[in-house]
């Protein structure tokens, strides 16, 4: 296909800015100025200064002899980046692919983009009107090749829209400069009165070179499209994803639910040829109020599963607020995995953690009340009951050590309770004890099982733990926190058998 | 004539119990779970794996002793790698326990909710997912309604629905296969020895679905569940 692209060049890109953020500033003759060599020299002027005679690279003060009441304001270094890099984001919804073209202008690779928006020419005045709402004085061409897109936008005075492989007429008539070259270059053409370029192309290159180096040679390669010239691109394209412009802002929830599935049918139809699962996706929804709300969904396991990933999409559609309506989706696969697709079906039938439905269930429960509230347990290498189990990582971990065979109780209290208790003689299990009021009379008892500290982590004393049962069978865990004779003893109840 | 009659009345009784979804058992499977006397209370007198049963349980103490049934239960249901979801409150549950009950702890992935209306969701997701083997979910209040789309989740899913409620006032009716409330028994000695026996449990069936109630003792001994017949309590038991 061939490729096309878009300059928009920014006249008055620091000013318009500026007069953006500062309403009051609007038609206003105002300069941007920085220091050099001694002097405030000008960096950037409004066009309302530049109508009354100042320019850039003017001192300020000759230009207030012109202009008496003329505003000069700081100029602030790397602001030109920064402006541009925020009309990039907001131009990729009209093509994925936006390059900063410093010191003012963008360019789009806007191949394949256009009929989305019918044609080449709507698509220009869509985005020109757009700009100029926004308040920059912007100017846009389109070509075959990024050196000739630059070169109309900024010198030719009519027809923007260069017809595929008609680059040397086009710039055949603009100046030198339009080139993109470096002054001596251009200094050294002037002398010799190329006042066109189209003079230039005529000339064997050999002859050229000769003269005038290889980077004018370059420069003319790359606007007539025999060289072919790369762009950056603001945002780094993620490999899996898919964009479904809207014809009509979308509001709805069906309607949103309609544009997850279209997209997600073409995604998992890439990913599913490729052998891939999505592990983490995220939808883009670009809004007509310029902005942009996203929300995203994590798997446990690779999915390409239109039915499964739509689901969890669902349960986050009402985070995505369309205000005034969505104008186009973007659905990125940021995080994908490997999967074994061909083992699938064979073994449907069995049931472990590693089926898929219960990766799906899991994912769908995350999506609802969150990932945190999903536990599975390993056993962990403490005999301290609280520390004895740990968070698994994974959904597959397999225990590393043996379960303790020990006797350990079905419900285990978050913090003992404190009870009182009546033993016979020390260090014997108690005879009585009273919790909540209730006084259990203990008929039978096992113990003690001594559970010390881990010195290394934590001081204090050691328990003494006994499963008693009292007289109408209920088991309990109760444990004594130190010694008996230290006097400091105190007992607890900690969990309830089965 | 009365025989006859009577075997009129079976033949129909086992059509009804087709018509409703319970196959006949096959040879092998009657009495797998070792729940003895117990199992005959259900319909064809096979426990009634692919329905939601429900558990009351009035106290903290009842409810470790649901736990322990269910996860008694459970182990035999799990035996060929199957996985359990078990939804409830936050860290009451203590994993570990589960080993002593023939559950690898690890097989078992839990899910900790507050709010009722989130577990009733989450328990209704898991039931349909036919990738596990049984879920057990810890509920406040469970309503007819609600009872009904478990059921009808696990008919299409053949997943084991356990429900453990706590009652604390008037129990609704609800749609669930069987009713269960296990109580702690206390334990008889072991040969003389000192200390606690076999846990054991006194299972009442408030409610069967086409099977008849009941109350019986059961034991938990070394992975097997032991049915025994007399209840001896004795308050003059010593200590140690």
């Amino acid at each position: 296909m061939q490729k096309r692209f878009m300059a928009i060049w920014f006249r008055h890109l620091l000013t318009d800015g500026l007069a953006r953020r500062r309403p009051e500033l609007k038609d206003l003759p105002f300069v941007l100025a920085a220091p050099v060599k001694n002097r405030i020299v000008i960096t950037a002027a409004s066009a309302a200064a530049e109508r009354e005679g100042a320019f850039v690279n003017m001192a300020v003060a000759d230009a207030r002899a012109a202009v008496p009441e003329l505003l000069a304001i700081d100029d602030v270094p790397g602001q030109a980046a920064k402006l541009l890099r925020l009309i990039g984001l907001g131009c990729i919804r009209y093509t994925p692919i936006v390059a900063l073209n410093l010191p003012d202008g963008l360019m789009l690779d806007i191949s394949g983009c256009t009929h989305l928006w019918g044609g080449e020419r709507e698509y220009l005045k869509e985005i020109v009107l757009k700009l100029r709402a926004a308040g920059f004085d912007a100017r846009a061409a389109i070509a075959d090749t990024p050196g000739t897109a630059w070169a109309v936008a900024r010198f030719a005075q009519k027809r923007p829209i260069i017809a595929s492989g008609a680059q040397a007429i086009a710039i055949a008539g603009l100046p030198p400069a339009a080139l993109r070259l470096e002054p001596d270059i251009l200094d050294k053409l002037q002398k010799l009165g190329f006042r066109n370029i189209g003079p230039l192309l005529d000339i064997a290159p050999q002859s050229l070179r000769r003269r005038f180096g290889t980077g004018l040679l370059l420069r003319i390669d790359q606007a007539l499209g025999r060289v072919e010239e790369y762009l950056e691109a603001l945002v780094p394209l993620v490999p899996y994803t898919e964009r479904l412009p809207s014809l009509e802002p979308i509001r709805t929830v069906p309607g949103i639910e309609i544009a997850i599935e279209k997209l997600l049918e073409m995604l998992c139809l890439r990913l599913q040829a490729d052998g891939l699962g999505v592990r983490k996706a995220v939808l883009k929804c670009h809004r007509i109020d310029g902005r942009k709300v996203q929300v995203g969904i994590t798997t446990t396991k690779g999915s390409h599963s239109v039915s499964h990933l739509l689901r969890l999409f669902k349960l986050q559609i009402d985070k995505i607020e369309p205000a005034l309506g969505i104008e186009l989706f973007v659905m990125e696969a940021s995080r994908t995995e490997e999967m074994d697709v061909v083992q699938e079906q064979l073994w449907a039938e069995s049931k472990g953690l590693g089926d898929t439905s219960l990766a799906e269930l899991l994912d769908r429960i995350a999506g609802k009340v969150g990932a945190a509230a999903i536990q599975r347990f390993l056993p962990a290498e403490h005999h301290w009951p609280e520390r004895s189990i740990k968070l698994a990582g994974s959904l597959t971990e397999q225990p590393q050590t043996a379960w303790p065979e020990l006797p350990r109780p079905m419900r285990l209290l978050n913090e003992p309770e404190s009870i009182e208790v009546m033993a016979l003689v020390p260090d014997h299990p108690p005879k009585l004890f009273v919790h909540k009021g209730k006084r259990h009379t203990i008929a039978k008892a096992d113990g003690p099982e001594r559970i010390g500290r881990e010195w290394w982590q934590d001081s204090g004393q050691h328990r003494d733990y006994y499963v008693v049962e009292d007289s109408e069978g209920c088991r309990y865990w109760v444990f004594r926190s130190g010694h008996y004779d230290g006097g400091d003893a105190q007992w607890y109840l900690h969990g309830y058998f089965a | 004539m009365a025989v006859a009659n009577r075997e009129l009345i079976e033949k129909l009784q086992k059509n009804i119990l087709q018509w409703e979804g319970y196959k006949p058992p096959s040879s092998g499977t009657r009495g797998v779970l070792g729940l003895g006397p117990l199992e005959s209370a259900f319909p064809n007198g096979v426990f009634p794996q692919h329905s939601v049963h429900e558990l009351v349980c009035s106290s903290s103490e009842q409810a470790a002793a649901s736990g322990g049934l269910v996860t008694g239960i459970l182990s035999t249901l799990l035996q060929k790698g199957g996985v359990c979801v078990w939804i409830g409150r936050a860290r009451r549950l203590f994993a570990p326990a589960l080993a002593a009950f023939g559950v690898a702890p690890h097989q078992v992935i839990f899910i900790s909710l507050h709010k009722d209306k989130d577990t009733l969701w989450v328990m209704e997701e898991a039931l349909k997912c036919s990738g596990l083997t049984a879920v057990v979910c810890e509920l406040r209040e469970m309503d007819f309604k609600q009872s009904r789309r478990f059921q009808l989740a696990v008919e299409n899913s053949r997943v084991t629905g356990f429900v453990l409620r706590n009652a604390k006032d008037k129990l609704s009716s609800t749609a669930c296969a069987a009713r269960w409330q296990v109580k702690s028994l206390p334990s008889t000695e072991m040969n003389g020895l000192p200390g606690l026996g076999f846990l054991r449990w006194q299972v009442d069936l408030l409610k069967v679905r086409n099977g008849h109630t009941g109350s019986w003792t059961l034991e938990w001994q070394d992975g097997y569940f032991v049915p025994t017949e007399e209840i001896t309590i004795s308050e003059e038991r010593q200590v140690g």
